[in-house]
């Protein structure tokens, strides 16, 4: 089922008195999300990435805008008729019921042809339960379960009533670091066997990188860009979703491009060509830097930590604007660290350069 | 080594416990053993600090005594109709007043007056709205004329009409008190259950049954017991209504037969007034138990 958002738009009111503005959440999101896949939402607390995944669950009415699943305006469609399957960040798992009664639940609210009969009932939580893989947990209570295990209850509970969508609120925030990435397996691993479409909010953004087919990236209620991981990872549209994507964080540094040279500092890193003479800022990412004895761009040494898969050079440039510049580069390198300075020329694609005022990436073409 | 730290710890718990051990002897567990001690002596007497015999007869003559049956069938009635009544009331005005947005504050602060009212000064406005004199029929009275009902003395009329008052009055009393519990039982409930029911369109009657209840079960819990305990001892709320010859007024109950048998005018038997006052305990520590037996089951912490 595909989702379409048409021109979505939340407004709360403001709970400050003084200001009387209202608070605006989901600002204009028009997005269609293709059947059967699995869409990360992502972006910094407040951006209204939880809104939006309430908006599409019914939970929430939008003050302007439709939604649709596939053909069907789903708008003024009450939760429970528009056939979700909602995961909360918490689980909100029923303690008082054990794992059973907490999967059978949904199929219990079933009313009129859609009734079930008691063994229909079993079986399909017996599926679900099977397809999460917690049958041998059916008889315990919430309280008595590890944290995943309590997650797989989660998405069984949703997913037993095969719902047209399945939305998931920061299904992972709540596990350990180990947990969390045979989690994320899990849930790309159930999607792709349900073919359920898959919407998931969270601000990890390593964690939507690596199990989703679409990344929305949010920002202050607003859009900032759509696309496949890796696109967006490699053609960021702004100086905001650069800096979110990827680990370590991009590089970024006041620059200047003159005369087809792009400088920073002193040092003209690049000759670039279809940019105007003007300044700008230059963003770096850690894996587009290269060892090398007569690179043009010099940073002053301050460490080199081996992580085994590779080493990251930890430098500092007057024109850097995060503390410190980091390079990752491989293993095969050796950095000498009798040298206070050291110096690196620059992968093209790996360098971005953003409008010092709007922020909107300016392409550029290499000599 | 670890095991001077613990006695340390140990003469150090119970030097906090101290005061507490001392007052709940002298003014509770002393006297609960010396009641249990009179129970059985036949005859004490205060004055002379004397008795006759040590044996059962105290009890014997207590559940002999037309008087404390009658006290026994006012309590258990009682009980059985303001605990259930009061507790349902309750549930349905919180149930109310967390569905309402206006004025809620307003709303709660009438529902917990009676709470802050002093007992005997609403038993006297209940007496004065039910009883029936030579000058006035009373308020209530009044009401049951407009509808063409015949009027009905509440207060020194039939037995019914009188335990139907003091029923009535016992909920209005208690209510409050649960009210205030039960609607914050309620606000703690985490929205998150009621998002997840609405989601998977769990009617709204459903909801309350398979969710609300369970969550805020142990407070009803809480409340049933201490209903209970406190309908079983009912006294003052009784005597603020018939006045303080309750023998007279068939409407005595068992703490109010304990108070006669002491300093009622047939009073002066400290032995009878013990054996009701043990009995009287006994009642309420076995409905106790088997109210604690029966949450095992239904109660969900």
């Amino acid at each position: 089922m595909e989702v379409v958002l048409q021109n979505l738009t939340k407004k709360f009111p403001s709970r400050d008195r003084k200001k009387k503005e209202d608070v605006i959440a989901v600002n204009d999101f028009t997005f269609e999300i293709p059947d059967g896949k699995l869409i990360g939402l992502l972006g910094p607390s407040g951006c209204g990435k939880s809104t939006t995944l309430n908006l599409i669950s019914g939970l929430l009415k939008p003050t302007s805008g439709k939604i649709f699943f596939g053909e069907d305006d789903v708008t003024d469609l009450p939760p429970e008729n528009r056939g979700i399957g909602l995961v909360f960040q918490n689980y909100a798992l029923y303690p008082h019921l054990t794992v059973k009664q907490n999967i059978l639940f949904p199929l219990q609210n079933l009313k009129g042809k859609d009734k079930l009969s008691k063994d229909e009932m079993l079986k399909k939580a017996y599926e679900a339960a099977k397809l999460v893989q917690i049958e041998e947990l059916m008889d315990r209570k919430p309280g008595e379960l590890s944290g995943g295990q309590q997650q797989r209850v989660a998405i069984a509970r949703a997913l037993v009533k095969m719902p047209r969508v399945l939305l998931l609120d920061e299904p992972l925030s709540n596990l350990d670091a180990r947990l969390r990435l045979q989690t994320r397996e899990e849930i790309r691993r159930i999607q792709r066997e349900t073919k359920i479409t898959t919407i998931f909010v969270t601000h990890d953004q390593e964690e939507a990188m690596s199990i989703s087919d679409m990344i929305v990236v949010m920002k202050d209620g607003v859009v900032q860009q759509i696309g496949k991981p890796q696109e967006v990872y490699d053609s960021p549209t702004n100086l905001f979703v650069a800096k979110f994507l990827g680990t370590p964080p991009i590089n970024v540094f006041n620059g200047q491009v003159k005369e087809n040279k792009l400088y920073i500092g002193e040092d003209a890193v690049l000759t670039i060509k279809g940019v105007a003479n003007q300044e700008v800022y230059v963003g770096i990412r850690p894996e587009g830097f290269i060892l090398k004895e007569d690179g043009a761009f010099q940073c002053e040494l301050s460490s080199v930590e081996v992580m085994g898969r590779d080493i990251s050079v930890v430098s500092t440039n007057k024109a850097s604007l995060n503390v410190t510049v980091r390079a990752i580069i491989g293993t095969e390198n050796k950095v000498n660290m009798e040298n206070t300075s050291v110096k690196f020329s620059l992968v093209p694609r790996k360098v971005f350069l953003f409008n010092r005022e709007t922020e909107e990436r300016i392409d550029f073409e290499v000599e | 080594m670890m095991k001077k730290i613990l006695k340390n710890n140990n003469l150090k718990g119970w030097l906090y416990l101290l005061p507490a051990i001392l007052f709940l002897g002298v003014f509770m567990v002393y006297p609960l053993i010396d009641v249990f001690i009179y129970s059985f002596e036949e005859g004490y007497n205060f004055a002379s600090q004397t008795y006759q015999g040590v044996g059962l007869y105290n009890y014997s003559y207590v559940l002999h005594d037309p008087y404390f049956l009658q006290a026994v069938k006012n309590t258990f009635i009682l009980v059985i109709i303001t605990v259930p009544l009061s507790t349902g009331i309750a549930l349905l005005i919180s149930v109310g007043l967390s569905s309402v947005e206006k004025l809620r504050n307003l709303f709660q602060t009438i529902y917990f007056l009676p709470y802050v009212t002093n007992t005997l000064a609403v038993g006297l406005v209940f007496m004065i709205l039910f009883k029936k004199t030579a000058y006035s029929d009373g308020l209530i009275n009044l009401i049951i004329g407009w509808f063409g009902g015949s009027t009905v003395d509440f207060i020194d009329g039939p037995y019914w009409a009188k335990m139907f008052v003091l029923c009535f009055y016992t909920v209005w009393v208690v209510l409050p008190f649960k009210i205030l519990i039960l609607t914050s039982a309620l606000s703690s409930v985490n929205q998150q259950y009621y998002n997840a029911a609405k989601v998977d369109g769990t009617s709204k009657f459903r909801t309350f049954m398979r969710i609300t209840l369970p969550m805020i079960s142990p407070m009803i819990f809480y409340l049933v017991i201490t209903g209970f305990i406190g309908a079983f001892k009912a006294y003052s709320d009784v005597v603020a209504l018939f006045g303080t010859d309750l023998n007279a007024a068939e409407m005595n109950t068992i703490v109010g037969y304990v108070y006669d048998m002491l300093y009622g005018d047939s009073g002066g038997y400290p032995s009878y007034a013990s054996a009701a006052a043990i009995i009287l305990f006994a009642i309420v520590l076995t409905i106790t138990c088997i109210n604690l037996l029966i949450s095992k089951k239904n109660v969900h912490y």
